[in-house]
């Protein structure tokens, strides 16, 4: 029983102290950014956020992210984890296609991309589709006057593509995007 | 594209299963290796410190004694720690210490392999109980997994009385395993953006100049053992679908990839500690097709979208988007679901709340069967029973005496059996029934209709099958949850270790039966269809009426 006792307190020590540790200081000297959460500056070198987490855009000349419903903070994580056959997601869903059809009221329903109008797992994605950001264009144009090829020059600037060219799915980090929106309009 | 990234995925893992199976034989066959060289050193100061002067091999009794007060010194030394987080050092964010059913449900959580979460790491846990709490057991649970399919292994393909020596395997688990692979995998991760630091929540203004707060910590270090060790357990309450614990889609094939080598290449040191490759690779095909007809499932459920959206006009060409996240799309959301769920981690990178109907089939199913790869160590050893149990069946029906590897299955071997086996169900669908019997349980269900079953019945499958997903809705930090699913997780974990160490003990001993032309083969393609067979018939069938009261319910509904 000694022995037994003595060796879950060595592992204790070993795997819940040195191993994390270890890890970050090896960790801080190796990649010292990405360790402390991949913070992005503006060209004032001031910390605008990171480009790992959303942030919330209510100005209509900035892309707009995903649906969060935390409101992107990021001190706290989670979505509603609604069924898929819930009738409050299915609201929200139908309200967010009517706000988009006040703006345009051509709008096929067809043609929403459907990460724009739904939340993600995270509540924090940085990301929206290529879809997605071409669809906005249109308005972002209209409200910054920036050339709408302009933006779309952007965009395809800012889509990161699969990773080896394979795995998941072509994505635009929404800072980055707007960061050089913001910049254009300086 | 989306059916490729999977297959490449898949060709990954049957790349790594050879030399990650040898590795772990070498480790554990208890002969002087290369391996030794570099570990035999540290070991000796583990061994001095902790008083361990001679290493005997031991009965499976004195074994599993050993296993078990193990587990329970450090449940206690866990216990404390959670209840007295708030006066320990490394707590930035001033996170107060964890309510008593609360800190009971976690502790069990981690010791028992499930990782269930009724807490938000962010929220509910400093630095200090993350690491030497969370992490420790992430990987003392993870090695008293591996470590019983090794003394299992051993008890069917070993001739004498003993099964192994605990203390030896149970180090050498965390020296040569566990731990150099948790630090290649940390380091990897950080170089792809996971952070890794000790400082509390980072303080910004947004591009619009709002405030935001981002919570942090030693995330990749966590994340890294979670995955290796089958565990599960996120930073975050959001787990892997959290940015910073997966923030690109390769780093969501190595977590995939990472949960999945252990299990998988199990079945390889089963082969080679049976002399038989093929064996192994019996296990790890029938594995193979169910965990294929599982992916289907559930991929081309999420890629049609969900019918209820469908329904209302919007297009499912990116699929199902509630839930999940734009990195990762349907293809790697939908392989990442079904690995966890196979693999017993429970860590996921998209809700699996809000799956389709039919998709929620998979991880649910998986959880059922409990042995499609499995955890660390425990996945194999519930398809071994399924083995043994596919001989007997075919013993009766030919009239012979069933053999497994020429040691003859008597009915001590299958009492014990059928008590792992039945208490799996008993234990699913006898507190799901209760919970609805009770205003404590059905207070919990946030969606209306057949989904609140579903609900129910995901939180102790998960509970039981030591997984750890949940459907998240579920409103379940309370004492009545925190409770039952802990008591579910106990039972879950160690009723069938107790019974199949047994086993092993019985079968060590037994004088081998010479191979006639007349013995029924097990290293066949006939025997993984019957091992198919044997886990469908005998573990699918006895959850279909449930199923059909939740996911299929819903699925007609909204169709």
């Amino acid at each position: 029983m000694f022995k037994i006792i003595r060796l879950s307190l060595l592992l204790i020590v070993l795997c819940g102290i040195v191993y994390p540790v270890a890890m970050t200081g090896l960790a801080h000297t190796i990649f010292p950014s990405q360790a402390d959460g991949s913070l992005v500056k503006n060209s004032d070198g001031k910390v605008v956020g990171s480009e790992l987490i959303g942030q919330n855009y209510k100005s209509p000349q900035y892309f707009q992210g995903r649906v969060s419903s935390i409101e992107n903070n990021g001190a706290a994580t989670g979505s509603n984890n609604y069924a898929p056959s819930n009738e409050d997601m299915l609201k929200r869903t139908e309200e967010s296609i009517k706000a988009l059809q006040k703006e345009n009221p051509e709008l096929d329903k067809k043609d929403i991309p459907l990460d724009l109008i739904t939340n993600s797992g995270s509540g924090l994605d940085p990301h929206i589709s290529v879809q997605a950001a071409e669809f906005q264009a249109e308005r972002v144009s209209e409200e910054t006057g920036i050339k709408k090829e302009e933006l779309l020059a952007m965009i395809k600037d800012s889509t990161t593509n699969r990773s080896l060219g394979i795995f998941g799915e072509p994505h635009i980090n929404v800072l980055e995007l707007n960061m050089k929106v913001q910049d254009v309009m300086e | 594209m989306g059916v490729l990234q999977m297959a490449i995925v898949i060709l990954l893992l049957l790349l790594i299963v050879k030399p990650l199976g040898s590795y772990i034989y070498h480790v554990f066959s208890n002969k002087s290796n290369k391996t030794d060289k570099v570990f035999a050193g540290i070991e000796k100061i583990i061994y001095s410190i902790s008083g361990i002067k001679e290493r005997p091999g031991m009965t499976w009794k004195k074994y599993t004694m050993s296993l078990l007060l193990t587990n329970i010194v450090l449940v206690a030394v866990g216990y404390v720690i959670l209840r007295l987080q708030k006066w320990l050092p490394l707590n930035p964010s001033q996170i107060d210490n964890m309510e008593s059913t609360l800190s009971f449900n976690t502790i069990v959580s981690f010791m028992t392999n499930t990782n269930l979460q009724h807490y938000s790491g962010e929220t509910g846990l400093s630095y200090f109980s993350q690491m030497s709490v969370i992490m420790m057991m992430m990987f003392t649970s993870a090695v008293t997994g591996i470590i019983v399919a090794i003394a299992f292994i051993r008890g069917i393909t070993s001739k004498g009385a003993t099964i192994g020596n605990f203390f030896e395997d149970f180090i050498k688990g965390h020296t040569r395993l566990l731990i150099p692979m948790a630090v290649v995998v940390t380091l990897v991760l950080v170089g792809l953006k996971v952070p890794q630091t000790l400082d509390g929540t980072i303080q910004i203004t947004t591009l619009e100049g709002e405030k935001q707060e981002i919570a942090t910590g030693p995330v990749a270090s966590l994340v890294s053992i979670k995955h290796l060790g089958t565990n599960g357990g996120g930073f975050f309450g959001v787990n892997s679908a959290h940015p910073f614990e997966n923030p690109s889609p390769l780093t969501n094939v190595i977590e995939i990839l990472s949960m999945w080598c252990i299990p998988a290449a199990l079945t390889y040191t089963y082969g080679r500690f049976a002399k038989n490759q093929k064996q192994g690779w019996v296990i790890f095909g029938a594995m193979a097709i169910l965990f294929i007809a599982f992916l289907s499932l559930i991929y081309i459920s999420e890629s049609n979208g969900n019918p209820a959206m469908n329904a209302i006009g919007l297009s499912s060409e990116q699929g199902s988007m509630e839930g999940k996240e734009v990195r990762f799309g349907t293809a790697q959301s939908a392989l990442f679901s079904t690995v966890t769920t196979a693999a017993t981690t429970g860590t996921v990178n998209n809700m699996h709340d809000t799956l389709t109907p039919l998709g929620g089939i998979t991880p649910l199913s998986l959880m059922m069967l409990n042995t499609v790869f499995g955890g660390d160590g425990v996945g194999l050893v519930n398809m071994l029973m399924y083995a043994i149990i596919g001989v007997f069946i075919c013993g009766l029906m030919v009239g012979r005496t069933p053999e497994f590897l020429g040691r003859k299955i008597e009915p001590r071997e299958m009492k014990l059996i059928t008590i792992a086996l039945l208490a799996h169900p008993l234990i699913i669908l006898g507190p799901t029934a209760l919970a609805f019997m009770t205003e404590l349980g059905k207070g919990a269900i946030s969606n209306p209709g057949f989904h609140g079953i579903s609900q129910v019945l995901y939180e102790y499958t998960s509970a039981a099958a030591n997984n750890g997903s949940g459907f998240e809705g579920l409103g379940d930090n309370t004492p009545f949850w925190n409770i039952s699913t802990g008591l579910v997780m106990l039972l879950g974990r160690y009723v069938s270790i107790i019974a199949l160490l047994a086993v092993a003990g019985s079968l060590v001993k037994k004088q081998p039966v010479p191979e006639t032309i007349g013995t029924f083969r097990t290293d066949n393609i006939l025997f993984v269809g019957i091992l198919v067979g044997a886990v469908l018939i005998i573990g699918a069938l006895t959850f279909l009426p449930v199923m059909a009261l939740g996911p299929i319910a819903e699925y007609l509904s909204i169709r």
